[in-house]
């Protein structure tokens, strides 16, 4: 497995847990009650935060792994994984701009500020886990 | 499932009839084995760069490793 599809799985899988994360906190801090009363930013910050920092340690541990059998494509990318990642990237942004959308909408109709803050980090969410998926894809089945 | 590319190629067997590996064939053009498997396997589509450079490395044009099926229409 080449550097860059390493970070595709790694990216796609910690972008999954954390979503599934935050989901679990802001409906336990719930409690069942309104969710627009719950204390959303610390949790929202954190998740961001902590899935960034958990994807660049498990990149690094597993690029320890496979340089061990691997030391030549420890590290390496070429056209292919820059072809995969444009790709990726077109699939993402799809996303972000119907969550933009809904932010707008949601504006215009004065809509709490939990929901459209949590309509802009479910559109990040669901961009990055659709676009991991998509570079998953690609690289086990073929771009062509 | 992935639609497969019309372009075919023989890198293959001009690569064993060099008596190269994937591994020093991909090192010789600059990409990592996993793409020249995926190139041989017809699950990429190389660029045109790419393909000169593959064609250079066993010294025949490129029309003699890449094929492209005649469309009627």
């Amino acid at each position: 497995m080449v550097y860059e599809e390493r970070n595709a799985w790694t990216g796609l899988v910690v972008s999954v847990l954390a979503v599934a994360v935050y989901v679990v906190m802001v409906l336990r801090s719930a409690g069942g009650g309104p969710l627009s009363d719950v204390d959303w930013l610390p949790l929202m910050l954190w998740t961001i935060g902590l899935s960034i920092a958990v994807t660049i340690v498990a990149s690094i541990l597993w690029g320890i792994v496979a340089g061990r059998t691997d030391p030549d494509g420890a590290g390496r990318s070429d056209i292919r994984d820059r072809d995969i990642s444009r790709m990726g990237a077109r699939v993402e942004q799809a996303f972000v701009v119907i969550a933009g959308l809904g932010v707008i909408a949601l504006c215009a109709v004065g809509a709490d500020v939990f929901w459209i803050a949590n309509t802009m980090f479910a559109g990040f969410a669901v961009s990055a886990v659709a676009g991991g998926i998509a570079r998953v894809i690609a690289y086990r089945r073929g771009l062509v | 499932m992935v639609k497969p590319t019309l372009v075919s190629n023989s890198i293959r067997s001009h690569r064993e009839a060099a008596g190269l590996t994937q591994a020093e064939l991909a090192r010789a053009i600059g990409v990592t084995r996993q793409t020249l498997i995926a190139i041989e396997q017809q699950k990429y589509s190389p660029t045109l760069e790419l393909a000169f450079q593959i064609a250079r490395a066993f010294g025949v044009g490129i029309d003699d490793l890449f094929q492209y099926p005649e469309v009627s229409r």
